[in-house]
Protein backbone atom coordinates (compact mmCIF):
# COMPACT_ATOMS: atom_id res chain seq x y z
CA UNK A 1 0.00 0.00 0.00
CA UNK A 2 1.21 3.49 -0.90
CA UNK A 3 0.73 6.79 0.81
CA UNK A 4 -1.97 8.76 0.09
CA UNK A 5 -2.39 12.60 0.08
CA UNK A 6 -5.49 15.34 -0.32
CA UNK A 7 -4.50 17.33 -3.29
CA UNK A 8 -6.91 19.48 -3.21
CA UNK A 9 -10.33 20.60 -1.77
CA UNK A 10 -13.74 22.34 -2.92
CA UNK A 11 -17.07 23.09 -0.92
CA UNK A 12 -20.25 24.60 -1.84
CA UNK A 13 -21.81 26.69 1.05
CA UNK A 14 -24.37 24.78 2.95
CA UNK A 15 -27.51 26.30 3.57
CA UNK A 16 -30.74 25.98 1.62
CA UNK A 17 -30.73 27.09 -1.60
CA UNK A 18 -33.97 26.77 -3.91
CA UNK A 19 -32.58 28.33 -6.89
CA UNK A 20 -30.05 25.58 -6.86
CA UNK A 21 -30.39 21.83 -7.92
CA UNK A 22 -28.20 18.31 -7.24
CA UNK A 23 -26.13 18.79 -9.98
CA UNK A 24 -24.77 22.14 -9.70
CA UNK A 25 -23.90 22.27 -6.55
CA UNK A 26 -21.98 19.35 -7.24
CA UNK A 27 -20.06 20.60 -10.06
CA UNK A 28 -19.57 23.64 -8.37
CA UNK A 29 -17.95 21.67 -5.26
CA UNK A 30 -16.39 20.06 -8.15
CA UNK A 31 -14.63 22.36 -10.09
CA UNK A 32 -13.74 24.30 -6.84
CA UNK A 33 -11.31 21.55 -6.30
CA UNK A 34 -10.13 21.18 -9.31
CA UNK A 35 -8.95 24.48 -9.38
CA UNK A 36 -7.48 24.70 -5.84
CA UNK A 37 -5.02 21.53 -7.55
CA UNK A 38 -4.73 23.32 -10.54
CA UNK A 39 -6.06 20.33 -12.39
CA UNK A 40 -8.84 19.51 -15.10
CA UNK A 41 -11.12 17.05 -15.12
CA UNK A 42 -9.45 15.24 -17.86
CA UNK A 43 -6.88 14.21 -15.51
CA UNK A 44 -9.30 12.02 -13.25
CA UNK A 45 -9.04 8.83 -13.15
CA UNK A 46 -12.37 8.24 -11.44
CA UNK A 47 -15.33 9.54 -9.78
CA UNK A 48 -16.40 8.23 -6.20
CA UNK A 49 -19.27 9.77 -5.28
CA UNK A 50 -21.16 9.36 -1.74
CA UNK A 51 -24.87 10.92 -1.60
CA UNK A 52 -27.17 9.42 0.73
CA UNK A 53 -30.97 9.62 -0.97
CA UNK A 54 -30.84 11.25 -4.32
CA UNK A 55 -33.26 9.37 -5.74
CA UNK A 56 -35.50 9.78 -2.82
CA UNK A 57 -35.47 13.72 -2.56
CA UNK A 58 -34.92 14.73 -6.22
CA UNK A 59 -35.81 12.10 -8.23
CA UNK A 60 -32.78 11.40 -9.93
CA UNK A 61 -30.88 8.01 -10.24
CA UNK A 62 -27.30 6.95 -11.73
CA UNK A 63 -25.99 10.14 -9.82
CA UNK A 64 -22.71 9.19 -10.30
CA UNK A 65 -22.44 9.76 -14.02
CA UNK A 66 -24.30 12.43 -13.82
CA UNK A 67 -22.80 14.43 -11.80
CA UNK A 68 -19.19 13.38 -13.63
CA UNK A 69 -20.87 14.44 -16.85
CA UNK A 70 -21.96 17.90 -15.51
CA UNK A 71 -17.98 18.03 -14.48
CA UNK A 72 -16.71 17.06 -17.60
CA UNK A 73 -15.36 14.19 -16.82
CA UNK A 74 -16.00 10.97 -19.16
CA UNK A 75 -14.28 7.55 -19.99
CA UNK A 76 -13.66 6.65 -16.39
CA UNK A 77 -15.18 4.98 -13.62
CA UNK A 78 -18.17 6.86 -11.71
CA UNK A 79 -19.94 5.36 -8.70
CA UNK A 80 -22.36 6.14 -5.87
CA UNK A 81 -21.44 5.26 -2.37
CA UNK A 82 -24.32 4.85 0.22
CA UNK A 83 -23.94 4.49 3.74
CA UNK A 84 -26.74 6.98 4.86
CA UNK A 85 -25.26 10.13 6.81
CA UNK A 86 -21.51 7.97 6.48
CA UNK A 87 -22.33 7.67 2.48
CA UNK A 88 -19.19 10.89 2.34
CA UNK A 89 -16.99 9.12 4.79
CA UNK A 90 -17.26 5.87 3.14
CA UNK A 91 -16.80 7.29 -0.37
CA UNK A 92 -13.54 8.76 1.15
CA UNK A 93 -12.48 5.18 2.57
CA UNK A 94 -12.95 3.58 -0.34
CA UNK A 95 -11.20 5.99 -3.00
CA UNK A 96 -7.98 6.04 -0.49
CA UNK A 97 -7.89 2.60 -0.53
CA UNK A 98 -8.52 2.45 -4.52
CA UNK A 99 -5.34 4.87 -4.47
CA UNK A 100 -3.56 3.44 -1.89
CA UNK A 101 -3.82 0.20 -3.42
CA UNK A 102 -2.67 1.73 -6.87
CA UNK A 103 -5.58 1.18 -9.25
CA UNK A 104 -5.44 5.32 -9.62
CA UNK A 105 -3.15 8.08 -9.05
CA UNK A 106 -6.04 10.90 -9.45
CA UNK A 107 -9.49 10.50 -7.96
CA UNK A 108 -12.02 12.93 -7.08
CA UNK A 109 -13.97 12.41 -3.73
CA UNK A 110 -17.63 14.08 -4.21
CA UNK A 111 -20.35 14.37 -1.85
CA UNK A 112 -23.56 16.21 -2.66
CA UNK A 113 -27.18 16.28 -0.63
CA UNK A 114 -30.34 18.11 -1.88
CA UNK A 115 -32.57 18.01 0.87
CA UNK A 116 -34.56 21.27 1.42
CA UNK A 117 -36.80 20.96 -1.65
CA UNK A 118 -38.82 18.87 0.03
CA UNK A 119 -41.63 19.64 2.94
CA UNK A 120 -40.42 18.63 6.68
CA UNK A 121 -42.63 15.68 6.85
CA UNK A 122 -41.07 14.07 3.82
CA UNK A 123 -37.36 14.85 4.46
CA UNK A 124 -38.83 12.97 8.04
CA UNK A 125 -39.53 10.31 6.08
CA UNK A 126 -36.78 9.67 3.80
CA UNK A 127 -34.01 9.92 6.84
CA UNK A 128 -36.35 7.59 8.53
CA UNK A 129 -35.40 4.72 5.87
CA UNK A 130 -31.72 4.75 7.27
CA UNK A 131 -33.12 3.37 10.37
CA UNK A 132 -35.22 -0.15 10.64
CA UNK A 133 -38.29 0.10 9.21
CA UNK A 134 -39.96 -3.09 10.08
CA UNK A 135 -38.98 -2.33 13.94
CA UNK A 136 -38.29 0.90 15.76
CA UNK A 137 -39.36 2.83 12.54
CA UNK A 138 -42.87 1.17 12.73
CA UNK A 139 -42.95 1.84 16.46
CA UNK A 140 -43.26 5.87 15.46
CA UNK A 141 -39.20 6.02 15.93
CA UNK A 142 -37.86 9.19 14.28
CA UNK A 143 -33.66 9.32 14.22
CA UNK A 144 -33.95 12.45 16.90
CA UNK A 145 -36.06 10.05 18.51
CA UNK A 146 -33.57 7.28 18.63
CA UNK A 147 -30.54 9.50 19.71
CA UNK A 148 -32.94 11.00 22.24
CA UNK A 149 -33.00 7.33 23.26
CA UNK A 150 -29.51 7.01 23.33
CA UNK A 151 -28.97 10.38 24.82
CA UNK A 152 -31.74 9.16 28.31
CA UNK A 153 -29.38 6.25 28.36
CA UNK A 154 -26.34 8.26 28.51
CA UNK A 155 -27.76 10.43 31.21
CA UNK A 156 -29.13 7.04 33.16
CA UNK A 157 -25.73 5.33 33.00
CA UNK A 158 -23.29 8.47 33.93
CA UNK A 159 -24.99 11.49 35.20
CA UNK A 160 -24.92 13.63 31.68
CA UNK A 161 -27.21 16.45 31.78
CA UNK A 162 -29.55 18.70 30.24
CA UNK A 163 -26.74 21.17 30.24
CA UNK A 164 -24.10 19.17 29.25
CA UNK A 165 -25.98 18.32 25.58
CA UNK A 166 -26.49 22.29 25.45
CA UNK A 167 -23.23 23.00 26.00
CA UNK A 168 -22.26 21.27 22.65
CA UNK A 169 -25.18 23.32 20.69
CA UNK A 170 -23.57 27.00 22.17
CA UNK A 171 -20.08 25.57 21.50
CA UNK A 172 -20.63 24.44 17.63
CA UNK A 173 -23.31 27.77 17.51
CA UNK A 174 -20.05 30.26 18.32
CA UNK A 175 -17.78 28.56 16.09
CA UNK A 176 -20.63 28.42 13.05
CA UNK A 177 -21.37 31.92 13.31
CA UNK A 178 -17.31 32.33 12.56
CA UNK A 179 -17.77 30.43 9.64
CA UNK A 180 -18.53 32.46 6.17
CA UNK A 181 -19.40 28.91 4.68
CA UNK A 182 -22.29 27.72 7.58
CA UNK A 183 -25.61 27.01 7.55
CA UNK A 184 -26.76 28.60 10.75
CA UNK A 185 -24.65 31.74 11.69
CA UNK A 186 -26.09 32.72 15.03
CA UNK A 187 -24.58 32.17 18.47
CA UNK A 188 -26.72 30.95 21.49
CA UNK A 189 -27.09 31.47 24.98
CA UNK A 190 -26.80 28.31 27.13
CA UNK A 191 -30.25 29.40 28.35
CA UNK A 192 -31.76 29.78 24.82
CA UNK A 193 -30.64 26.66 24.19
CA UNK A 194 -32.21 24.36 26.77
CA UNK A 195 -35.58 26.36 26.43
CA UNK A 196 -35.49 25.05 22.69
CA UNK A 197 -38.88 23.68 21.55
CA UNK A 198 -38.99 20.11 22.33
CA UNK A 199 -38.47 17.64 19.24
CA UNK A 200 -37.81 14.10 21.50
CA UNK A 201 -36.90 14.67 24.77
CA UNK A 202 -34.99 15.49 26.27
CA UNK A 203 -33.57 16.90 22.47
CA UNK A 204 -34.69 19.87 21.67
CA UNK A 205 -34.54 21.90 18.19
CA UNK A 206 -31.10 23.03 19.58
CA UNK A 207 -29.81 19.91 19.67
CA UNK A 208 -30.67 18.43 16.33
CA UNK A 209 -28.22 19.18 13.02
CA UNK A 210 -30.05 20.78 10.25
CA UNK A 211 -31.48 20.00 6.79
CA UNK A 212 -28.98 21.45 4.07
CA UNK A 213 -28.18 21.38 0.84
CA UNK A 214 -24.63 21.79 -0.21
CA UNK A 215 -21.39 19.64 -1.90
CA UNK A 216 -17.83 19.13 -1.13
CA UNK A 217 -15.09 17.67 -3.33
CA UNK A 218 -11.56 16.43 -2.39
CA UNK A 219 -8.78 15.43 -5.21
CA UNK A 220 -6.43 12.29 -4.15
CA UNK A 221 -3.53 11.40 -5.44
CA UNK A 222 -0.37 9.02 -4.22
CA UNK A 223 1.45 11.19 -1.82
CA UNK A 224 4.56 11.00 -4.53
CA UNK A 225 2.70 13.48 -6.66
CA UNK A 226 0.76 15.44 -4.70
CA UNK A 227 3.23 18.05 -5.06
CA UNK A 228 2.27 18.85 -8.39
CA UNK A 229 -1.24 19.84 -7.25
CA UNK A 230 -0.16 21.75 -3.85
CA UNK A 231 2.60 23.03 -1.75
CA UNK A 232 0.79 22.31 1.14
CA UNK A 233 0.20 18.41 0.66
CA UNK A 234 -2.06 16.68 3.60
CA UNK A 235 -1.23 13.10 4.26
CA UNK A 236 -3.93 10.34 4.84
CA UNK A 237 -2.33 8.45 7.66
CA UNK A 238 -4.88 6.33 8.73
CA UNK A 239 -8.45 5.79 7.66
CA UNK A 240 -10.68 2.63 8.59
CA UNK A 241 -14.47 2.03 8.08
CA UNK A 242 -16.30 -0.38 10.08
CA UNK A 243 -19.46 -1.44 10.61
CA UNK A 244 -22.12 -2.32 13.72
CA UNK A 245 -25.64 -3.81 14.42
CA UNK A 246 -28.45 -1.95 12.63
CA UNK A 247 -30.99 -1.39 14.81
CA UNK A 248 -30.72 -0.03 18.05
CA UNK A 249 -32.65 -2.55 20.31
CA UNK A 250 -29.83 -5.76 18.78
CA UNK A 251 -27.32 -3.33 20.32
CA UNK A 252 -25.94 -4.24 23.99
CA UNK A 253 -25.30 -0.93 24.50
CA UNK A 254 -26.65 2.26 23.20
CA UNK A 255 -24.20 4.82 24.94
CA UNK A 256 -21.34 3.62 22.70
CA UNK A 257 -21.15 3.07 18.90
CA UNK A 258 -18.63 0.22 18.17
CA UNK A 259 -18.60 0.96 14.61
CA UNK A 260 -16.66 4.04 15.71
CA UNK A 261 -14.42 2.46 18.47
CA UNK A 262 -13.37 -0.03 16.19
CA UNK A 263 -12.50 2.12 13.05
CA UNK A 264 -10.70 4.69 15.39
CA UNK A 265 -8.42 1.49 16.95
CA UNK A 266 -7.76 0.51 13.03
CA UNK A 267 -7.18 4.05 11.93
CA UNK A 268 -4.94 4.94 15.16
CA UNK A 269 -2.61 1.77 14.57
CA UNK A 270 -2.12 2.54 10.63
CA UNK A 271 -1.38 6.44 11.77
CA UNK A 272 1.09 5.11 14.70
CA UNK A 273 -0.99 7.75 16.71
CA UNK A 274 -3.18 7.60 19.93
CA UNK A 275 -6.25 9.91 20.96
CA UNK A 276 -3.55 11.92 23.03
CA UNK A 277 -1.73 13.27 19.48
CA UNK A 278 -4.80 14.40 17.83
CA UNK A 279 -5.00 17.99 18.50
CA UNK A 280 -8.55 18.25 17.05
CA UNK A 281 -10.99 16.51 15.20
CA UNK A 282 -14.24 17.56 13.34
CA UNK A 283 -16.82 14.57 14.68
CA UNK A 284 -20.45 14.01 13.15
CA UNK A 285 -22.36 16.05 15.47
CA UNK A 286 -25.60 14.71 14.18
CA UNK A 287 -27.46 15.35 17.49
CA UNK A 288 -25.85 17.31 20.32
CA UNK A 289 -25.13 13.49 21.95
CA UNK A 290 -23.46 12.14 18.94
CA UNK A 291 -20.52 14.95 19.55
CA UNK A 292 -20.90 14.04 23.51
CA UNK A 293 -20.11 9.86 22.22
CA UNK A 294 -17.99 10.32 19.78
CA UNK A 295 -15.24 11.95 22.22
CA UNK A 296 -15.13 9.23 24.07
CA UNK A 297 -15.49 6.76 21.43
CA UNK A 298 -12.10 8.15 19.93
CA UNK A 299 -10.87 8.07 22.90
CA UNK A 300 -10.63 11.99 23.87
CA UNK A 301 -11.91 10.64 27.04
CA UNK A 302 -13.42 7.95 28.80
CA UNK A 303 -16.99 6.50 28.62
CA UNK A 304 -19.12 9.19 30.21
CA UNK A 305 -17.08 12.10 30.98
CA UNK A 306 -17.70 13.31 27.02
CA UNK A 307 -20.66 16.25 28.37
CA UNK A 308 -17.57 17.28 31.27
CA UNK A 309 -15.42 17.27 28.75
CA UNK A 310 -17.32 19.92 26.74
CA UNK A 311 -18.79 22.00 29.26
CA UNK A 312 -15.50 22.46 30.86
CA UNK A 313 -14.16 24.48 27.15
CA UNK A 314 -12.19 21.98 26.33
CA UNK A 315 -13.34 21.45 22.86
CA UNK A 316 -13.64 25.07 22.69
CA UNK A 317 -11.69 26.62 19.45
CA UNK A 318 -9.45 28.19 22.10
CA UNK A 319 -9.38 24.74 23.87
CA UNK A 320 -7.00 22.33 24.49
CA UNK A 321 -8.57 20.15 21.71
CA UNK A 322 -11.20 21.99 19.35
CA UNK A 323 -13.88 20.10 17.88
CA UNK A 324 -15.91 20.92 15.53
CA UNK A 325 -14.27 24.07 14.75
CA UNK A 326 -16.44 24.31 11.33
CA UNK A 327 -19.58 24.67 13.44
CA UNK A 328 -19.96 20.95 12.93
CA UNK A 329 -23.13 19.48 11.40
CA UNK A 330 -25.40 21.64 14.20
CA UNK A 331 -24.47 24.73 12.85
CA UNK A 332 -22.01 24.31 9.48
CA UNK A 333 -25.15 22.55 8.23
CA UNK A 334 -25.50 18.63 7.94
CA UNK A 335 -26.14 17.72 3.87
CA UNK A 336 -26.12 14.15 4.41
CA UNK A 337 -23.75 12.90 1.59
CA UNK A 338 -21.95 16.26 1.98
CA UNK A 339 -20.84 15.87 5.17
CA UNK A 340 -18.09 12.95 5.15
CA UNK A 341 -16.02 14.47 2.51
CA UNK A 342 -17.02 18.40 4.11
CA UNK A 343 -15.45 16.62 7.15
CA UNK A 344 -12.23 16.03 5.28
CA UNK A 345 -12.10 19.61 3.51
CA UNK A 346 -12.12 21.11 7.01
CA UNK A 347 -9.67 19.21 8.78
CA UNK A 348 -7.32 19.85 5.52
CA UNK A 349 -8.05 23.24 5.27
CA UNK A 350 -7.08 23.59 8.83
CA UNK A 351 -3.60 21.50 8.38
CA UNK A 352 -2.74 23.82 5.71
CA UNK A 353 -3.32 26.70 8.09
CA UNK A 354 -6.19 27.98 6.06
CA UNK A 355 -9.60 27.97 8.29
CA UNK A 356 -9.96 31.90 8.70
CA UNK A 357 -11.80 32.27 11.63
CA UNK A 358 -11.97 29.52 12.49
CA UNK A 359 -8.35 28.13 12.43
CA UNK A 360 -6.95 26.34 15.56
CA UNK A 361 -3.89 27.23 17.23
CA UNK A 362 -2.38 23.12 16.80
CA UNK A 363 -2.70 21.99 13.18
CA UNK A 364 -0.06 19.31 12.28
CA UNK A 365 -2.85 16.17 13.28
CA UNK A 366 -6.37 16.04 12.89
CA UNK A 367 -8.96 13.23 12.95
CA UNK A 368 -12.53 12.97 10.96
CA UNK A 369 -15.47 10.74 12.59
CA UNK A 370 -18.56 10.28 10.14
CA UNK A 371 -21.41 8.34 11.38
CA UNK A 372 -23.92 6.50 9.47
CA UNK A 373 -27.51 6.27 10.66
CA UNK A 374 -27.81 5.03 14.29
CA UNK A 375 -24.16 4.09 14.36
CA UNK A 376 -23.99 0.76 12.38
CA UNK A 377 -21.77 2.66 9.91
CA UNK A 378 -18.55 4.54 11.72
CA UNK A 379 -15.36 5.65 9.28
CA UNK A 380 -12.38 7.65 10.69
CA UNK A 381 -10.09 9.22 9.11
CA UNK A 382 -6.68 10.49 10.64
CA UNK A 383 -4.95 13.46 8.71
CA UNK A 384 -1.51 15.07 9.07
CA UNK A 385 0.59 17.66 7.28
CA UNK A 386 2.88 15.58 4.95
CA UNK B 1 -35.63 -6.74 15.02
CA UNK B 2 -37.30 -7.31 11.61
CA UNK B 3 -38.69 -10.98 13.05
CA UNK B 4 -42.77 -11.39 13.26
CA UNK B 5 -43.14 -10.32 17.16
CA UNK B 6 -44.03 -13.37 19.09
CA UNK B 7 -46.09 -13.33 22.53
CA UNK B 8 -44.69 -11.09 25.42
CA UNK B 9 -45.30 -10.85 28.82
CA UNK B 10 -43.31 -7.99 30.50
CA UNK B 11 -40.04 -6.31 31.03
CA UNK B 12 -38.32 -3.51 31.74
CA UNK B 13 -37.78 0.09 30.23
CA UNK B 14 -34.29 0.84 29.26
CA UNK B 15 -34.50 3.80 27.35
CA UNK B 16 -37.49 6.03 25.99
CA UNK B 17 -38.57 9.29 24.27
CA UNK B 18 -41.76 11.36 23.93
CA UNK B 19 -41.53 11.81 20.46
CA UNK B 20 -43.56 15.30 19.86
CA UNK B 21 -41.89 16.23 16.68
CA UNK B 22 -44.16 13.31 14.41
CA UNK B 23 -43.46 11.80 11.01
CA UNK B 24 -46.66 12.03 9.18
CA UNK B 25 -48.22 8.65 9.94
CA UNK B 26 -47.85 9.32 13.46
CA UNK B 27 -48.97 12.96 13.35
CA UNK B 28 -52.30 12.69 15.02
CA UNK B 29 -50.56 10.40 18.21
CA UNK B 30 -48.28 13.21 18.88
CA UNK B 31 -46.72 13.13 21.57
CA UNK B 32 -46.32 10.05 22.24
CA UNK B 33 -44.33 7.82 23.67
CA UNK B 34 -41.22 5.35 22.58
CA UNK B 35 -39.58 2.90 24.78
CA UNK B 36 -37.01 0.30 24.10
CA UNK B 37 -38.08 -2.93 26.52
CA UNK B 38 -35.68 -5.49 28.02
CA UNK B 39 -38.44 -8.19 27.76
CA UNK B 40 -38.36 -10.62 30.91
CA UNK B 41 -37.58 -14.05 28.08
CA UNK B 42 -34.78 -11.94 26.90
CA UNK B 43 -34.28 -9.79 23.94
CA UNK B 44 -35.20 -6.10 23.48
CA UNK B 45 -37.89 -4.30 21.33
CA UNK B 46 -38.89 -1.30 20.58
CA UNK B 47 -42.25 -0.47 21.53
CA UNK B 48 -45.31 1.99 22.19
CA UNK B 49 -45.98 2.92 25.66
CA UNK B 50 -49.91 3.12 26.23
CA UNK B 51 -51.79 5.59 29.50
CA UNK B 52 -49.12 6.69 32.14
CA UNK B 53 -45.14 8.10 30.89
CA UNK B 54 -43.20 5.41 32.06
CA UNK B 55 -39.11 5.91 33.18
CA UNK B 56 -35.75 3.80 32.90
CA UNK B 57 -35.80 1.21 35.38
CA UNK B 58 -40.03 0.97 35.22
CA UNK B 59 -41.85 -2.40 34.92
CA UNK B 60 -44.27 -2.44 32.04
CA UNK B 61 -46.67 -5.53 30.59
CA UNK B 62 -47.22 -6.29 27.21
CA UNK B 63 -50.45 -5.49 26.11
CA UNK B 64 -51.25 -5.51 22.24
CA UNK B 65 -49.50 -5.79 18.81
CA UNK B 66 -51.22 -3.14 16.55
CA UNK B 67 -49.64 -3.31 12.97
CA UNK B 68 -46.90 -5.54 14.42
CA UNK B 69 -46.00 -2.79 17.15
CA UNK B 70 -46.22 -3.90 20.31
CA UNK B 71 -48.17 -1.95 23.07
CA UNK B 72 -47.14 -1.69 26.50
CA UNK B 73 -48.05 -0.41 29.77
CA UNK B 74 -46.72 0.31 32.90
CA UNK B 75 -47.18 -2.05 35.13
CA UNK B 76 -49.36 -1.87 38.69
CA UNK B 77 -46.84 -2.20 41.52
Amino acid sequence: MRPVAVAAIGKTAFGAFPDRDLRSLAVEAGRKCLEDGHAGPGQVEALFLGNFAGPAFVGQSHLAPYVASGLGIQGVPATRFEAACASGGSAFFHAVSAVAAGLYDLVLVLGVEKMTSQPTPKVAEILASAGDLGGEMRAGATFPALFAMIARRHMHQYGTRREHLAAVAVKNHANGARNPQAHMRKVITLEQALAGKPVADPLTLYDCSMVSDGAAAVLLAPLERAAEFTSKPVRVLGIAQASDRFALDEKEDITTFPAVRAAAEKAYRMAGAGPADIEFAEVHDCFTIAEIIATEDLGFVKPGEGGPYCAQGSTALDGARPVNASGGLKAKGHPVGATGVAQICDVTAQIRGQAGDNQVRRHSLGLAENLGGSGATGVVTILGAA
Amino acid sequence: MTEEPKPRSAGVVYTETVVYSAPEAFLKDAPYQIAIVTLDEGGRVTARILGERVAIGDQVSFVEHRDGVPYFRKSAS
